[in-house]
């Protein structure tokens, strides 16, 4: 198959482009929630962003906040940003980080003025932006403008042996093109980390990502109670037929193809380094994963599963793909791409993998996917530790 | 032939049901995705889609080797073409 060489996305104000045209109402904190939802009901076409978290939090805990809040307005996915928050001195922290994209934000701030007066103010921006932005037209934008994320979920075998792989045949055929990629899922990587540490572009590359392991492991197994037998794999996991965190992490392992990362990004790290492939160190739970990596600045994402993940996002589009007959008879409407006939070898990974940049570029042109028809918009911050 | 099992590398010890199940008794055939070759096994047991089969008898202590590496420790003995997943294999880890 001849890759395509562009698709169809909005142009942003600094250079980069988007595959979706959102108009976010952003809480800061918890509390704001509700004021962040009741500007989205009130203005069609605006969606807002609730979360559990942004007070009391100090340290390392507060900086990714914070880079999870500025990073999600700075997604080229996103036009225009209304802020909301309590207080108005972490609001405006959060407006002036993403103003620096050139986009339209504003930030309201509730204290001294109520939710409803702060609604009112709030909506009357929101409409402005979500009317401007509702004249952007999607353009061609070369294939390099895609920032790609990957992440797996209710793994089964069937993940290893073939969805799994087919993102990672898609990485081999878009990597010489330019693209941005994006693998993450630290604890998952755990009896695959010396397989998965050699293949750092460079030996910085690599010692960044054993220590970033050894990191989350030793967290681990500080906190852990039992063997995680409960946890790790999943229950879903189990009934899929895998064994072992061992026997899932290669088989996670697996999405990456045979690429090269070359850097090791923070949560929610914005990627630095150009074009090519990125490990991210995230928490495996798919929302939690996917948040982050969209507030990295990634613009599509392909989420394979085995026993069939429902996950989404709001700003990101996630494709999904599986290999698990049953699940794509039972649960159908979940799956974009279906690549379960390389079991029966029907097919072979290298049809899988056009099958699925097919896909990509689809969605990445405007179709929707199963996850948005179907309303899901998970959007779960990382929290580090307890707040102060 | 259609395929029952894949095994992903020469090397190793376990093979995944890529049918809706396989029963006792069963003549299994299965392809070796690394080389593309091929052999056969008879399943002792019913597994169902995506667990795995041993393709070796196993004893306690043996290291289960699938993606030609190590997944896991046997922890109660297995028989050539009986089902392996956690009543008998645990992970090396945590």
């Amino acid at each position: 198959m001849e890759i395509p060489k562009s698709f169809l996305g909005y142009k942003r104000e600094n250079g980069r482009a988007g595959t979706r045209n959102h108009v976010i109402i952003l809480p800061v904190d918890d509390i704001s929630n509700a004021c962040a939802e009741a500007v989205a009901n009130n203005i069609k076409g605006t969606i807002a962003l609730p979360h559990s978290y942004g007070r009391l939090q100090f340290g390392a805990d507060l900086e990714l906040h914070f880079r999870t809040m500025i990073g999600t307005g700075s997604n080229p996915n996103v036009a225009a940003v209304i802020v909301i928050g309590i207080e108005p001195k972490w609001t405006k922290k959060i407006v002036d980080g993403i103003a620096k994209t050139g986009k339209p934000v504003e930030g309201f701030h509730i204290e001294r003025t109520g939710d409803i007066g702060t609604v009112m103010k709030a909506s009357k921006k929101a409409q402005e932006f979500v009317m401007w932005a509702s004249e952007k037209q999607r353009e061609e934008c070369p294939i390099s403008d895609l920032w790609i994320s990957v992440k797996c979920g209710e793994s089964d075998t069937t993940s290893g042996l073939a969805s799994n792989p087919t993102v990672g045949n898609l990485m081999d055929k878009l990597e010489p093109l330019g693209v941005h990629l994006c693998f993450g899922e630290t604890s998952e990587l755990t009896g695959a980390e010396k397989v998965c540490s050699s293949r750092g572009a460079t030996k910085e590359a690599s010692d960044k990502f054993m220590k970033t392991w050894n990191s989350y492991n030793d967290f681990i197994l500080k906190e852990a109670t039992d063997d995680l037998s409960e946890s790790q794999p999943t229950a879903g996991n189990i009934a899929g037929g895998l064994t072992t965190i061992e026997e899932k992490a290669f088989g996670n392992f697996q999405k990456i193809g045979n690429c090269k990362f070359i850097d090791v990004l923070e949560p929610a790290e914005e990627p630095k380094k150009g074009k090519g492939l990125y490990f991210m160190d995230t928490s495996s739970a798919a929302a939690e994963c996917v948040t982050l990596q969209a507030a990295a600045g990634f613009n599509i994402h392909l989420f394979p599963t085995g026993q069939g993940n429902i996950v989404g996002n709001p700003i990101e589009p996630v494709v999904k793909l599986t290999a698990n007959p049953l699940t794509v008879k039972g649960m159908g409407e979940h799956i974009d791409c279906d690549v379960s006939k390389i079991l029966s070898r029907e097919m072979n990974l290298s049809e899988a993998g056009d099958r699925l940049i097919e896909t990509t570029i689809r969605v990445a042109n405007g179709r929707l996917t199963c996850a948005e028809a179907l309303g899901h918009k998970e959007f779960v911050m990382t929290k580090l530790y307890r707040s102060a | 032939m259609a395929t029952d099992i894949i095994i992903h590398d020469q090397k190793d010890n376990v093979g995944v049901v890529v049918i809706e199940k396989v029963s006792p008794k069963q003549e299994c055939s299965c392809w070796i995705m690394e080389n593309d070759g091929s052999t056969n096994i008879q399943s002792m047991d019913e597994i169902p889609l995506g667990h795995k089969i041993a393709m070796v008898d196993l004893k306690e202590g043996d290291t289960i080797l699938k993606y030609g590496h190590d997944i896991g420790k046997v922890v109660k003995s297995i028989k050539k073409g009986e089902h392996v997943h956690v009543h008998n294999v645990k992970t090396k880890k945590w």
